[in-house]
């Protein structure tokens, strides 16, 4: 079994991992950010960048540094390979760039966002991103979409994490959106706003990590720190029927799938992901069609959980005492001294 | 007079029909090595030769060849890329145009080395006119039984086909290109997998460019060992020069690897000076994606040695003093040209040619293009030359595909370079007026 060391912690994980695998096996502070990458989606990951890391040595045989950061979520773990994260502050800058790119066109419209308080971007920007932005150009702008009754998309809010076209590509016969267009111009869309209509396309919702595909039924109606999520389960017989319930005294606001830690959907005892049917998620509105277990365990990190930005000084606190350097996040040291007013 | 081996026939006229090429010693080389080589011979001798991909990296070609995984059972493909799309580039182009059956022979060759049945040209959409002279070219050898089945009866099957693309710069990035050939949108893919292991459907293919696969041809017909005489040091053979731009003959140059820079811009024999006697300001040696140099680096490199056209003697000094032989597209630039207008044409370009799959590509370079239209316009600051500057370092290396770095490297460059350039733009833009005019692409 391959031995790599993530930020100076040693680990030894099996054949084919990837670093960020690897890297959420160790936990805390030390896992990349992922907005693209899902686990439970196959050939998912590799476009947002957020997740890179710099290799310091590419293995045990071949001890050079890889010459470019990596994208962690698609790269495999190699015997003696050397990782660092949150300890080179040349990656942290990498990232902070990535984040501000991401951030370019979002139209930053959290107030009025379905999504606000469980979104990942929101998450990203707090930890990784930079207080204001540098572009003062035009932000490109889409009008909202329905796909369906069910399915709203808000093109602005989208950053391309291909992560809904793989749902529908993996869980779904017949996909009927896609990706249109190139480059900064690229959208998702439907083939001219065709509904789409099948079981599982409710699932697009769960894994967009970001506002751009919400729930219509859920739209405009709660913010969702102001709901209860309580885990609940029901006879279905077209999926596993385990869902999340985001409830608001007796009234069933939201129907989601169960998630773990890193927004990613969990998985049934027999190792099957426990995607969730349409039904389950958009006709079963009330508490009487649910079997209700308890109240969820939301340990991933966002503004829903407890104490959730305690975890993030925990991670300045970290960065801080491996490098002896600024809390990061806060004021970077660009490489070239391009944007010190003292530099000019 | 210069080696040639690729152009060597390209006056004769109607060197494009099959009866002509074979009258000029066309197919000899494929008949001899079908009935007398094996294709590990052939593999050999390519590896003997040294031969570099054309296509711009420069990585050698026997290598990627041998890498090509051979799993049995399992058929194995063989593409070339005609995709020829960096601006300055056109030499593919005229070499299909002018010697079609050269690619064609070299196609077979190489296919019998690599023991691939199915071969495919992709060839990019602006070139429809091309992919007719190809397409009449390989119904010419399958008639006189150089394609087909069992080729000049030794049992070799091979069907060749010509894909014509709907011209997107990014499908010529050897993935993308894969991806387009089996009928997706053209994004390239996450490596690894390389190609030599599972490409095209899933299988072990070989991507190479047109000049390369065409080189394979003059290797084999004199040995690989005679061909890696030609050049200088790693750089053997020759290599198809597409020069453009300031200069009194632009044109397809065939050189053999090893010309110094300066007799290649003045010498009579090839581009013939600098029009209209004015003085030379910059080149970019290898397509728009390599770093631009000024005269004095272009010439000499730091040392104070004399450049050579060659992969190792133009990347002298890395990226600081140095750039790439590329693809072979010269561009010349006179000293009225305006840097910061050119930096502009290519960075539009890059951006509308952007696949929009990785977010560094797909937001920073529309982001350089607005902000150097801006300091086109005399609305720039100094602070925008630094924001470029750091623009470009943060796409560089986080892309998928090199696509990134082609769009951040001339940024890089012109900017290392011709530093006051861009602050006249943007402390004097009085003195700009009269070189307002350039287009704006809607899109």
């Amino acid at each position: 079994m391959p031995k790599i060391t993530i930020d100076d912690i040693p680990i030894e994980v099996p054949e084919g991992t990837t670093i960020l695998q690897a890297a959420r096996m160790i936990g805390g502070d030390i896992v990349p950010p992922a907005m693209c990458y899902y686990s439970k989606l196959k050939t998912s990951g590799g476009y947002c960048r957020t997740c890179i890391v710099k290799v310091e040595q590419g293995s045990e045989k071949d001890p050079r540094p890889m010459p470019k950061p990596v994208a962690s979520c698609r790269t495999n773990v190699m015997d003696g390979m050397v990782v660092r994260n949150i300890t080179s502050q040349e990656n942290l800058e990498a990232r902070a760039g990535v984040v501000e790119f991401l951030l370019m066109n979002h139209p930053l419209d959290c107030p009025v966002c379905d999504q606000a308080g469980e979104c990942h971007l929101q998450d990203l920007s707090y930890e990784h991103g930079k207080e204001g932005t540098r572009n003062e150009f035009e932000r490109r702008e889409y009008e909202p979409m329905d796909f369906g009754d069910t399915i709203k998309l808000n093109m602005n809010r989208c950053i391309l994490c291909y992560r809904c076209v793989k749902v529908a590509d993996q869980l779904t016969d017949g996909r009927c959106h896609g990706v249109i267009n190139r480059g900064e111009h690229a959208e998702i869309s439907t083939y001219i706003e065709k509904a789409i209509d099948n079981d599982f396309s409710g699932n697009m919702i769960d894994v967009c990590p970001v506002g751009a595909l919400t729930d219509r039924t859920f739209r405009f109606k709660s913010r969702v720190w102001y709901t209860n999520p309580v885990d609940a389960h029901r006879d279905c017989d077209k999926c596993c029927g385990k869902v999340r319930l985001w409830n608001q005294g007796d009234e069933v606001l939201r129907v989601t799938a169960r998630k773990d830690q890193f927004g990613e959907v969990i998985d049934n005892e027999d190792g099957s992901t426990a995607w969730i049917c349409n039904d389950c998620r958009f006709e079963k509105k009330h508490l009487n069609d649910w079997v209700i277990e308890g109240p969820s365990d939301i340990s991933r990190h966002s503004v829903i959980s407890a104490n959730h930005y305690e975890s993030l000084r925990s991670i300045q606190k970290t960065t801080m005492k491996m490098m002896g350097a600024k809390p990061h996040g806060v004021k970077f040291e660009l490489g070239d001294g391009a944007l010190d007013p003292n530099n000019q | 007079m210069s080696k040639k081996l690729l152009l060597k026939n390209d006056h004769i006229p109607g060197i494009n029909t099959l009866a002509t090429y074979k009258e000029n010693g066309g197919y000899a080389v494929l008949t001899n090595a079908l009935k007398n080589l094996s294709p590990d011979a052939i593999v050999e001798e390519v590896k003997k030769s040294g031969l570099r991909g054309r296509g711009g990296a420069g990585f050698p070609t026997g290598m990627k060849w041998s890498f090509l995984a051979k799993p049995e059972g399992v058929p194995r493909y063989l593409v070339c890329n005609a995709d020829e799309s960096e601006p300055g580039t056109f030499k593919d182009r005229y070499l299909m145009e002018r010697i079609p059956h050269l690619l064609v022979e070299g196609m077979i060759l190489s296919s019998f080395a690599l023991g691939a049945n199915t071969s495919y040209i992709y060839i990019r959409g602006e070139y429809f006119y091309v992919a007719n002279i190809l397409e009449k070219a390989i119904d010419e050898a399958y008639q006189a039984g150089y394609l087909g089945k069992n080729i000049l009866g030794t049992g070799f099957n091979l069907d060749l086909y010509v894909q014509v693309g709907a011209g997107a710069y990014i499908c010529g990035e050897e993935t993308a290109l894969l991806e387009s050939l089996e009928g997706k949108r053209g994004n390239p893919r996450i490596k690894p997998p390389f190609p030599a292991v599972a490409g095209l459907y899933g299988c072990p293919t070989v991507v190479n460019n047109v000049e390369t696969i065409a080189a394979v041809v003059p290797i084999i017909e004199m040995g690989g060992e005679e061909y890696a005489k030609i050049g200088i040091g790693k750089s053997t053979g020759t290599k198809l020069i597409s020069a453009s731009g300031h200069i009194n003959k632009p044109g397809v140059y065939e050189i053999e690897l090893g010309l110094p820079v300066e007799e290649f811009i003045y010498s009579e024999e090839w581009c013939g000076g600098i029009r209209g006697g004015r003085k030379m300001k910059a080149v970019v040696a290898g397509g728009s994606s390599v770093p631009i140099l000024p005269t004095e680096l272009i010439l000499k490199t730091v040392n104070g040695e004399p450049r050579l056209m060659s992969y190792e003697s133009l990347g002298d000094g890395g990226f600081i003093s140095g750039t790439m032989l590329g693809s072979g597209g010269f561009i010349v630039m006179d000293e009225e040209t305006s840097i910061v207008k050119n930096l502009y044409t290519f960075s539009r370009f890059y951006h509308h040619e952007s696949c929009g799959q990785c977010s560094p590509c797909r937001e920073g370079i529309g982001w350089m293009e607005r902000i150097l239209e801006k300091i086109l316009d005399g609305r720039g600051t100094l602070a925008d030359i630094d924001l470029l500057w750091d623009i470009q370092s943060k796409i560089e290396g986080k892309t998928i595909c090199p696509l990134g770095e082609a769009a951040a490297w001339p940024v890089a460059a012109a900017i290392r370079h011709f530093r006051p350039e861009f602050e006249a733009y943007v402390t004097n833009p009085d003195s700009i007026k009269d070189i307002k005019h350039y287009y704006r692409l809607k899109n």
